[in-house]
Formats: C-alpha cells, structure tokens, sequence
C-alpha cells in the first residue's frame, strides 16, 4: 500500500512548542558571554601579528589602528543615528498600515496587505537604490522647499522595509489575541476604535516587542549598506582608511574592529529580546 | 512580438524598458538573473549543510564543537551581513596566494562569486543551526528515548528519526530565512560580482533608464522569492505525513 494513500493517523501529533515569533528567529538561543572573549581574543590576535608583520616599516599596527578608530566610531555612531531615524518613521508608517491590513473595508486591507508583501519580499538594497535614485533632491510644497539630502534620503529608503515588517508584526500580534476578546468587547460596546486601542493593543503589545526589537537589530546592521550608495558611515570609513593607510596587514584587524562594534551592539539587543521572548512566553 | 511592444511603449510613451526589446541589455540582465540564480542554489545548499553540521556538533558531547558552534553562530548573527562580506573579500582574500589563470596573469585563489557564495553560506547557516536546533528540541523526548532503548546509534537517530521529525516542524522558519537568504545576496553588488542588481545598475546606467530597470529589479526579485516559496510549499506537501499535522 503506498504511504500517501490513507489519512489515518500515522503518527500522533505532539504538542508544538510555544509560537514562534513572526521573526522566526525566536527559538532558545545559546547565549553566553564566552564568545565574546573568543571575539577579543581573536581580535587581539590578528592584531599582534600584524604588528609583529609591521615592524621593518615602521609605525606599529596597533599606533595606526588607534589614529582611526575614532574616526571609525564616529561612523558608527553615524550608523545608529540612522537606524534610529529609520525605527522612528518604519514604526510609525509601519503601524498604520498594519492597522490598515485589519481593516473592515476590504479594499484598504487587501492593498496594506499588498503593500505589506511587495515591500517586505523586496530586497533592502534594491529599496535603498530606489529612494536614492527616484526620490528628488528637493520637494516643493506650498512655496516652501524641502530639502532632502542624500542621508534623508536612505533614511526613507531604510524605513520602507522596515514599515514593511513592522506592519506584519502588528497583524500578527492583533491575530494572535483571542476571538473571545473582540467579542466581548463588542457584547460590552465598544466600539471597533477603542477595542483596538483600549484592549486589543495593550495585550498584543508584548507579543510584539521582541520581534520588533529583533527588528531593529537587523536595520542596525542593514545600515551599513548606506556605504554602497555612497553616505560616509563605519563601512566606508574603515574602507578609506585601509586605502589612505595601504598595508595590507591591517586589513584583518580593521575589519574585526569594526565587526566588533556592531557585535558589542547587537548582542546586548538579542540578548535582551530573547530575555523577553522567554518571559513573555511563560505567561501568553 | 513583446519586443515590438516595448519598441512601441518606448517611442510613444517614453517607458524604456530596454531589457525587453535590445539583445544587449537582456543578454547583460539575463547573465545577471543567472549569477544570482547560481549564488542562490549554492548558498542555499550550503547554507542548509552548514546548519546540519552546526547543529550535530551543537548537540555532541565535544565541548570544543559546542563552543565553535555558539561563537560561529553569535558571531555571524549579530553582525553586519556587508561587513563580513567585506571582511572576506578584501580582508582574508589578502592572505591567500594567487595562482595563474594561464594566460600569465594572476588572479586570485577564489572569485568575488565564491566569495559572496561562501560569506552568504556563513551567513545563513548561522541562522540555521538555530532554526534545527529550534525544530529538534520540539521531538518528543519519549520519541528520542524510544529509538534509544531499541539501540540507534546517534546517527542513526538523527538520520531516522529526529531529522525528519524536525525538518517538518522548522520549515516555515527555514522558508522565513532562505527568503532572506535571496534577498541577501543583492549585498554581492558592494564587491562587483556580476549579478542582477550589478547587471540591472550597468544597464540603467547606459541606457538612463532608472526608474523602468528599478521597477523591472523589484518584480525580478520578488518573482525569485516566489518560485523559491512555491518550491518549498512543493517539497512541504510532499513531505507532509496524513494525518500528522501539529
């Protein structure tokens, strides 16, 4: 008998484990501060060696590592600058199109669901290419013009995806709450605005925050891609730098010192967003 | 005849979709399509050994293999997926010898292709290993013992039972990331490799047609992003087992 021909049980379903987060990302990471060390150390050495490999030239790797690393910070500040910029519009672009996408009106759900769809599938780079190149340099409006610079410009490119993602989190979360909820808010009239505002929200809200932090650090790290569209930030620093400095073995600690900074950022957000994910999970 | 129509929609409406109508262009689009076709399936490939092998040594009893794993997979988690591009294209690419490409030239020991294919492999493995490690927690301890007590070795155990219990589970999640994984690597455009957004930039910069090739670029790839979908929602059907749905 050929397997696929029945639809007995062949084997009982188990329990699946709590929901995974629309991040998809949420499961029980093995977090500890270990890999940090094996970083530095890693780091450390690449570094001596290249001091080590520099010593006939004169000036030492780390003397020269140490002349640009402030100037590798301050892109890297630059870097959070943006991704703060780019949260702040996503999410709030983000949440109207994700209350848009539980509409009643079926034409204003379905084209945020389009929206929602089309801007997350597409590749962040290519919606980075397409706010530099198609939005203008300057928009006039009423008599008043505006000015949008290059930086204003991925800003805008960056919070597409962004609203994208954070519309889907704000449907998934408004989903997972209990019909029984809307119900009863209805049976207590309510009206639709404030269910969603007074009842629906406040409890989704913790099921939405991990994976929108989870969000967020993968716009940090989305940022540098602001250096192929030609914005000054750590990428293109560490880039000019390593071309000013021409030694080929400073290329390894360069990079690692910069690989580090986003590490030392993005590390404490996942920890932190795991942290929740388990606390939130006991509970839900 | 589509070469006529956009031969027509460019001399009276001024929409220069040039891929369409001038041999150039498509061929240049068309090789671009397939790099990223061909880094796609590679990193895919790899990207999914990478995660079997990550999370074998994750559950093994090696210490060593532990530590590896978790310092592999926090390391390319939670860093730029462009900087370790960068890192191993220009850093690490500076540490291995050249060879000659026969015609007298040097030319280096891996291509910005392999390159891009191996930083997107790291990359997505890393998500991997957590994304199997994720699917083979949620076996049923009572189903691993069971195979225990009739003697499997752990091989045995991965290869017949657990593994094709996980894979079933994880596989919205795997979706999730092989998507991301397409989306990714666009990144390979920073260090010149020849695929569709390289192609599409060359073309739209010759042609000055950007905002025809950007619109053509976006429902390329959200295109790619489909057929991957529809091939996994294939292989998950074919996959399913009756009657066992969590």
């Amino acid at each position: 008998m050929r397997s696929g021909s029945t639809d007995l049980p062949v084997l009982k379903p188990f329990r699946a484990p709590a929901p995974i987060a629309p991040s998809g990302f949420a499961a029980p990471v093995m977090l500890s501060s270990g890999t940090l060390a094996v970083f530095v150390i890693l780091f450390g050495a690449s570094l001596a060696l290249a001091q080590v490999a520099a010593r006939p030239a004169g000036e030492g790797a780390v003397t020269v590592l140490l002349r640009w690393a402030p100037l590798i910070f301050q892109g890297f500040l630059f870097n959070i600058l943006i991704s703060f910029l780019s949260m702040a519009l996503g999410t709030v672009v983000g949440v109207l199109v994700g209350i848009a996408q539980v509409s009643l009106l079926a034409p204003v759900r379905k084209t945020a669901w389009g929206v929602t769809q089309f801007f997350r599938n597409a590749p962040w780079l290519v919606l980075l290419f397409y706010a530099m190149f198609l939005l203008p340099f300057e928009f006039r409006m009423f008599g008043i013009t505006i000015a949008f610079p290059a930086w204003v410009k991925a800003v805008i490119g960056l919070a597409l995806p962004v609203a994208a993602n954070v519309s889907e989190i704000l449907r998934g979360g408004i989903k997972s709450i209990p019909a029984g909820q809307w119900e009863s808010a209805d049976a207590l009239a309510f009206t639709r605005a404030q269910t969603l505002w007074m009842i629906i929200l406040p409890q989704a809200f913790k099921r939405m925050l991990p994976p929108w932090m989870n969000l967020y650090a993968i716009l940090t790290m989305a940022t540098t891609l602001i250096s192929v569209v030609g914005i000054q930030d750590a990428l293109s620093v560490t880039r000019a730098a390593l071309i000013a400095e021409s030694r080929p073995e400073l290329m390894i600690p360069m990079y690692l010192l910069l690989l580090l900074m986003f590490f030392a950022y993005c590390y404490p957000i996942a920890r932190a967003t795991l942290a929740l994910e388990r606390r939130f999970n006991v509970k839900a | 005849m589509i070469a006529s129509f956009f031969q027509w929609l460019n001399d009276t409406q001024g929409l220069n979709f040039s891929v369409f109508y001038d041999a150039f262009d498509r061929s240049r689009f068309l090789t671009g399509l397939w790099t990223t076709t061909y880094i796609c399936v590679v990193s895919i490939i790899a990207s999914m050994a990478l995660g079997l092998i990550g999370v074998w040594l994750a559950g093994g009893s090696s210490r060593l293999g532990r530590l590896v794993v978790r310092v592999y997979v926090q390391f390319f988690r939670n860093t730029p997926p462009l900087v370790q591009l960068s890192f191993f294209y220009f850093a690490v690419a500076s540490l291995l010898p050249t060879v000659s490409d026969g015609f007298g030239g040097q030319s280096p020991l891996v291509s910005g292709t392999g390159w891009a294919i191996i930083a997107f492999s790291l990359f997505a493995g890393a998500f991997n290993v957590e994304i199997f490690r994720a699917g083979i927690e949620a076996v049923p301890s009572t189903t691993v013992e069971a195979a225990e007590s009739l003697g499997y070795t752990r091989l045995q155990l991965y290869l017949h039972v657990v593994l094709p219990l996980a894979f079933r589970i994880c596989l919205p999640a795997l979706n999730n990331n092989l998507i991301n994984l397409v989306k990714t690597t666009t990144l390979a455009y920073a260090i010149g490799v020849p695929e569709l957004l390289y192609a599409a930039s060359q073309i739209w910069s010759e042609v000055f047609n950007v905002r025809e090739m950007m619109n053509v670029l976006l429902v390329t790839y959200v295109g790619l992003v489909a057929v991957l979908v529809w091939i996994m929602g294939r292989w998950e059907r074919s996959m399913r087992i009756p009657g066992y749905s969590t």
